[in-house]
């Protein structure tokens, strides 16, 4: 479970001070499906950040489970992060040299599991995402869709707690977008996790159970008893 | 995985590895070339030394120099002028020591004596002049004057310009050098440098013996052989042996037992050099000291002093090797370093995305700098291996070309002699002090050369690797985040 308290994120642009995050409070329950939608610059991207502790609040805390990811040391919160957290970006970032069976491996890497044990989960990680047959092609001799399947591959292969999305679809065009989104619903019911998506797509954003909307580093949720599965 | 990724990465990149390779592979080939072109000359310059000195040759020991007397040292030649229709040859020549400067034998054995000298030998350096032809009187009423007098091969070698006045004369001047030797030991002295290539050296037995080695260079130009005789002062010496000099010129023409060269010069017991082996080769210049401090009147000279007075085209380009050259290869590699390690800098920053995912996942900086490092490391040994290649080759180039190399030794005092009258002045002054020697240049490279390239490559791509793995350590995995936002 996530425990948000007071969470706010300034830096500096030259010699403007930016409020990327103001004194955020939100809970995210184990199992959870949250939206984050907002504007270009409202905080989106940032808020994310402090949830999958790649980056520190300025002040305020960000529990997990009961532990301050704000105040761990740089080695306990990257350990935290191979362990616990999957994370998907919009550009993919796959490793343009490595075939994708190998891009599933570096997940694998920091948990220091063993070079045959990791080379078989991330086939079996690939093949749960229809790519069994293109696990030894590189990036660029996959599609984007696929390319993305990758790295989706690559965020469970460690079967992490939370699943954090960065727009995951916003260089796929309709069609493979529902698809991704699909495999996306199939893999948080399969593994139970929790799930938290940015998202600029308002179709996406009104499907989801719980939107969270940021507004000039501000945040309001919103159940959305309507709502259906991602 | 990182041996894996480590070959995708080099193997995709192999325009920027390429260049960062070659790179440093130009310094380190600079470094293997100056590093060995500048031992080739200290090679040649320790020829030169040993040609001049003899095998195992630490020091040499003479006469502290003194102001000669005006007419001592010069040769004098007393020819008859004969009546028009006279054809009688006449010869007349003259035997000098070398520089005309001897010792007492007697300071051989102390020498011998001192604290640090192995061994001790002495020789006898001779000068010999020798000029024959036949000499006719003027003709009062003639009314073309002689003059059809013809120099000979003295000339070249420091002696006077034959010159008659009044007269006619055709002559012939020959000058060569001889060099006493201690039949005794001959491992250590002017004929040490020197291999008898026909016919046998000195025995201990024939130490005033009436038999020469000749120097093969002289023997062709005299056409003496074994078995025939070389007329020295009217004194006939039977040729036993042909000797050629191991490196550079031989130290004679002529060698004979020390003391039928000190009946020669009538410097009986007397010697012109003393050549020394000292027991260490790291104590030369105590023993040169001790020596110094304990026989008086003796110039101790070393090789370390000879080499000091080597001039000419080797000697510059030792200068240039040693100096130019070592800043020129410590600047060229501080180039390649800096160009590496800004070429992997930069490319840390192309792939910020790249780290800072792999940080998201979980990789820890270290493990990312590693990668880093690992990359620039294998660019090193690739630069190491070719700049090795490069080296090796650009040397066995100058040892397939070996520029000849001049080198001059001591001073050149020689005082040439003008024309005379009827007699011949001048003659050679301290002409042994000064010698010029060709050797050839070669570019050895040693194992240590090669080791220091590698290590240089290996520092190089450490370098650049740690530079840029420092950078990547910085990334924050919220770049890679970031960077798509």
């Amino acid at each position: 479970m996530y425990k948000l308290t007071g969470v706010s994120k300034q830096y500096s642009r030259g010699k403007e001070t930016v409020h990327a995050l103001r004194s955020i409070d939100l809970v995210i329950e184990d199992g959870d499906q949250l939206v984050i939608q907002g504007p270009t610059g409202g905080g989106k991207s940032t808020l994310l950040q402090m949830i999958g502790g790649l980056d520190r609040p300025t002040s305020g805390s960000v529990e997990l489970d009961g532990t301050d990811l704000a105040q761990l040391s740089e080695a306990k919160l990257t350990k935290v992060r191979s362990e616990n957290i999957g994370i998907i970006f919009q550009s993919f970032n796959l490793i343009p040299t490595l075939t994708a069976q190998e891009n599933v491996e570096t997940a694998l890497v920091p948990m220091g599991v063993k070079p045959a044990e990791r080379r078989e989960r991330a086939a079996e990680a690939l093949r749960s995402v229809g790519l069994g047959e293109r696990m030894h092609h590189v990036p660029t001799e996959l599609s984007g869709g696929q390319q993305q399947r990758v790295a989706i591959a690559r965020a469970l292969v460690k079967k992490p707690k939370v699943l954090l999305a960065d727009e995951p679809t916003g260089n796929l065009d309709e069609g493979t977008r529902d698809d991704i989104m699909a495999l996306l619903d199939t893999m948080c019911q399969e593994y139970g996790l929790t799930f938290i998506m940015v998202t600029h797509d308002s179709a996406l954003a009104a499907k989801a159970p719980r939107l969270a909307t940021i507004r000039a580093g501000r945040v309001t949720v919103t159940e959305q008893a309507q709502s259906v599965r991602l | 995985m990182f041996l894996i990724y480590l070959r995708r990465e080099l193997s995709r990149r192999k325009k920027a590895a390429l260049v960062i390779s070659m790179g440093l592979a130009l310094g380190i080939a600079l470094v293997i070339t100056v590093t060995s072109v500048s031992s080739g000359m200290k090679q040649a310059q320790t020829q030169v030394l040993k040609s001049l000195y003899g095998i195992g040759t630490d020091m040499t020991v003479t006469k502290a120099a003194e102001a000669q007397s005006s007419s001592s040292a010069r040769p004098k030649f007393n020819f008859d002028a004969k009546s028009d229709d006279s054809s009688t040859s006449q010869s007349s020549d003259r035997v000098m020591t070398a520089g005309g400067q001897t010792l007492a034998s007697t300071k051989v054995a102390d020498v011998a004596k001192q604290t640090g000298v192995s061994n001790a030998v002495g020789a006898l350096s001779l000068n010999v002049m020798k000029v024959d032809g036949t000499f006719t009187q003027g003709k009062a009423k003639s009314t073309t004057s002689g003059g059809t007098g013809e120099g000979g091969q003295g000339g070249g070698q420091g002696g006077g310009q034959p010159g008659v006045q009044g007269g006619g004369a055709s002559f012939d001047v020959n000058s060569y050098t001889v060099y006493g030797v201690d039949t005794a030991n001959l491992t250590l002295g002017p004929l040490s440098s020197s291999k008898v290539t026909t016919g046998a050296t000195f025995t201990s037995a024939q130490s005033n013996a009436k038999v020469a080695v000749v120097d093969s260079a002289y023997a062709k130009t005299k056409s003496l052989s074994v078995g025939k005789t070389v007329t020295i002062k009217s004194v006939k010496y039977t040729v036993i042996g042909i000797s050629t000099a191991t490196s550079g010129d031989s130290a004679a023409n002529i060698y004979i037992p020390l003391k039928q060269a000190q009946t020669l010069a009538s410097s009986a017991n007397k010697v012109s050099t003393i050549y020394v082996k000292a027991t260490d080769s790291q104590q030369i210049s105590a023993v040169k000291s001790t020596i110094q401090k304990n026989i008086s009147g003796t110039t101790v000279t070393t090789s370390a002093d000879l080499a000091k007075t080597v001039s000419g085209s080797l000697s510059t380009a030792t200068k240039l090797a040693t100096s130019v050259g070592k800043w020129l290869s410590v600047a060229v590699l501080l180039a390649a370093f800096l160009v590496a390690a800004l070429l992997t800098s930069s490319a840390v920053s192309r792939r910020v995305r790249e780290f800072g995912t792999l940080k998201a996942l979980g990789w820890k900086s270290g493990k990312v700098t590693r990668q880093v490092i690992g990359e620039s490391f294998v660019n090193g040994l690739i630069g190491g291996a070719l700049g090795i290649a490069l080296g090796l080759g650009a040397a066995y180039v100058v040892t397939a070309i070996s520029p000849t190399m001049t080198a001059e030794l001591g001073s050149t005092t020689s005082s040439a002699g003008g024309p005379g009258g009827g007699g011949m002045g001048g003659g050679p002054g301290r002409q042994a002090a000064s010698k010029a020697i060709e050797v050839a240049l070669s570019a050895p490279v040693s194992l240590t050369t090669i080791a220091l390239a590698a290590g240089l490559a290996i520092a190089g791509g450490l370098i650049a690797g740690g530079f840029g793995g420092w950078r990547a350590s910085r990334m924050r995995p919220a770049d890679a985040l970031r960077s798509v936002a």
